[in-house]
């Protein structure tokens, strides 16, 4: 949990601008890969926005029927994201289909790279990737490629907003078991 | 099959060394360099080397370089180009990012390591101090010798007595939990894992994800290579030690608190298997002292708390792909032991070791940026590694316990980075390559 985090314990809504660019430049954080885009009360997260290779857009429905089956066979196939939801768009610029895939989770994507990648490989994540232009073809082995293509197709917020701001997908799970168990004790004093 | 004629010893070895020393060196002239490696290359011992002679051997010597080093001796700007962009920057340049900051910043470093003139790294082991003498001398007598080879810096390494077995200043018992390479002929221990693919530690073989891949060119100077990550790290024993008395009363509880923030005790047991009190004899036991897992056996870390050391360094079952982000650790201590009920001396002491693994930015740098610095692992919130983390004095170490937790505020830095580097650790003939970079061919 951050300072920022603290200060409103996750019940007091929060909003924040953000510089052009999508850094504050006196407090640039450095990751592995390169510098990180700022945690907002939003969490972390990405948009990136890249052109289909014309013609591949029903291998996006087929790849969505994918992860729904493989979510629903191991539930926590995921996990290592770090999630709270991912959003998945096609939508048409000027006669061709874009992709957008926006994540809002909790931790910045640089820490878990190499297991992000892994696990697009595992999950048949891949394959939607795999159908937009510019994406190297070596990423399996190459997750410096993978993360140079997911910069250079970032189009960071200039404002992000958090009804619950800062607090994690692992600490809501956490409420949600605190009150499930509650209401179990309070049957069991019946 | 391993080419262990090719592989420097120190990548599969652990050598019976008490004594040591690191000498840092720079070279003046492509042509100096050269001359030096030439004649040093026959010291250098390849695994089977050292395997077949382990009895008779009282010394053993390791040569490495940093990319200005590779460029020093005459590698040209395609072939360094082909290096990973993380070797090439040096680690000086990725010190945020890896947490060393404040004290631990590289502007404090010492022995020259944050000049780009550091070029080279031996490594000398030695079974006993005359030994380490005797090389000491012979090596000081060729340097002078040798025209443009400078000795930046130099480290004395020292085993602490007891000898019976290996451990820090602090007095944890190390060399515990290693990976195993697959075709190296080790067992592993139960506990440690099935083998890993070789590619994981030595360029040129397969690694967990496949056939190997991007290596850097010409193939001579990568094959059975490997990149090390050098840091010196500062252990102040005063400080940890008044630390344990004004945080825990007994004896026994300051053994526990110790315990706590390793995640094995002092004696090497882990807590897993033994939370509540030391146990020697496990501890000595390779069949048992590592057999454990954090899931099942202390999923909230009512044993071993989630932010300890050792539960950072190797979170076993509750990380993904551990098997991308083992690392094999080598090194010794250094400096005068501090002796126990001694005040602190302000003498320096610590630990000088490299962590050998075939990508520096998915293994080395993850541990220290992600496992060991930050603050929010396993959403402990304001804690980092309570040993090698980056510690100002801001954050705190919570100990998991029934009914209520303990927490301890305002955790002291008990290490400080005192030095770090990146070397490319050749094989035997990348040395011989390397020498001969000048020759007509």
């Amino acid at each position: 949990m951050s300072d920022a985090s603290k200060q409103t314990s996750g019940t007091k809504p929060a909003a924040m601008a953000i510089p052009k660019g999508g850094f504050f430049k006196d407090k640039i954080e450095q990751g592995r890969y390169g510098p990180i885009f700022p945690k907002t009360p939003a969490c972390y997260g990405f948009s990136i926005l890249a052109k289909v290779i014309p013609g591949r857009e029903e291998r996006f429905y087929e790849y969505a029927r994918n992860i729904e089956q493989a979510v629903a066979a191991q539930p926590d196939c995921l996990a290592v994201l770090k999630l709270h939801y991912l959003r998945w768009v096609l939508f048409p610029i000027k006669g061709d289909t874009y992709f957008m895939y926006q994540g809002i989770f909790d931790t910045d994507f640089d820490k878990y790279t190499e297991d992000a990648v892994n696990l697009f490989a595992a999950t048949g994540l891949s394959t939607a990737f795999e159908n937009l232009e510019g994406f190297p073809a070596d990423w399996r082995t190459n997750a410096p490629a993978f993360v140079k293509f997911v910069r250079e197709h970032q189009c960071p917020s200039f404002l992000e907003y958090g009804e619950y701001p800062y607090v994690s997908a692992e600490e809501i799970k956490k409420a949600l078991r605190l009150k499930a168990a509650f209401s179990d004790m309070l049957d069991q004093m019946q | 099959m391993l080419e262990f004629d090719d592989i420097q010893h120190i990548l599969l070895m652990r050598v019976p060394a008490l004594t040591g020393r690191y000498e840092f060196l720079s070279f003046r002239s492509a042509t100096g360099g050269r001359t030096w490696l030439s004649a040093i290359r026959e010291k250098v011992q390849s695994a089977a080397e050292v395997r077949a002679s382990l009895e008779q051997e009282k010394r053993w010597v390791t040569v490495a370089f940093t990319w200005n080093g590779l460029r020093a001796l005459g590698v040209d700007e395609a072939s360094l180009a082909t290096f990973p962009e993380e070797f090439r920057q040096g680690m000086v340049a990725r010190a945020e990012m890896l947490g060393d900051t404040g004290a631990n910043h590289p502007d404090n470093w010492v022995g020259g390591l944050t000049s780009p003139r550091l070029h080279a790294i031996v490594i000398l082991f030695a079974g006993d101090e005359a030994e380490r003498e005797r090389c000491v001398t012979e090596h000081n007598k060729f340097i002078a010798q040798c025209r443009d080879v400078e000795v930046l810096s130099s480290l004395d390494l020292a085993a602490i007595p007891p000898f019976i077995y290996a451990h820090d200043h602090f007095g944890y018992r190390d060399r515990l939990s290693q990976p195993v390479i697959e075709g190296s002929g080790e067992v592993a221990t139960p506990g440690s894992g099935a083998p890993l693919k070789p590619g994981e530690f030595i360029l040129g073989y397969p690694d967990e994800a496949g056939p190997p891949a991007h290596l850097p060119q010409p193939e001579v100077l990568s094959r059975n290579g490997s990149y090390m990550a050098y840091r010196q790290l500062q252990e102040h024993v005063g400080r940890f030690r008044e630390f344990l008395r004004q945080n825990a009363h007994t004896p026994e509880e300051q053994e526990l608190l110790a315990a706590k923030l390793m995640g094995r005790w002092r004696s090497g047991a882990p807590l897993v298997l033994s939370p509540d009190k030391d146990d020697p004899t496990l501890a000595a036991d390779p069949q048992r002292n590592n057999d454990f897992n954090y899931k099942e056996m202390d999923p909230q870390g009512y044993a071993v708390p989630l932010g300890s050391h050792a539960r950072r360094m190797n979170p076993r079952d509750t990380a993904a792909n551990m098997n991308r982000r083992r690392m094999i650790r080598r090194g010794a201590t250094y400096g005068p032991q501090l002796p126990e009920e001694a005040p602190e001396d302000g003498l320096e002491r610590g630990i000088a070791a490299f962590v050998i693994c075939a990508s520096l930015i998915r293994q080395f740098e993850f541990a220290q940026n992600v496992w060991a610095n930050d603050r929010n692992f396993h959403e402990l919130g304001n804690e980092r590694d309570p040993v090698i983390g980056n510690q100002d004095g801001t954050l705190e170490f919570k100990i998991p316990k029934r009914p209520i937790r303990k927490k301890i505020t305002g955790l002291p830095a008990f290490t400080t980075v005192r030095g770090g580097a990146y070397f490319f650790l050749p094989g035997i003939k990348a040395l011989r390559y390397l020498a001969s970079l000048g020759d007509v061919r």
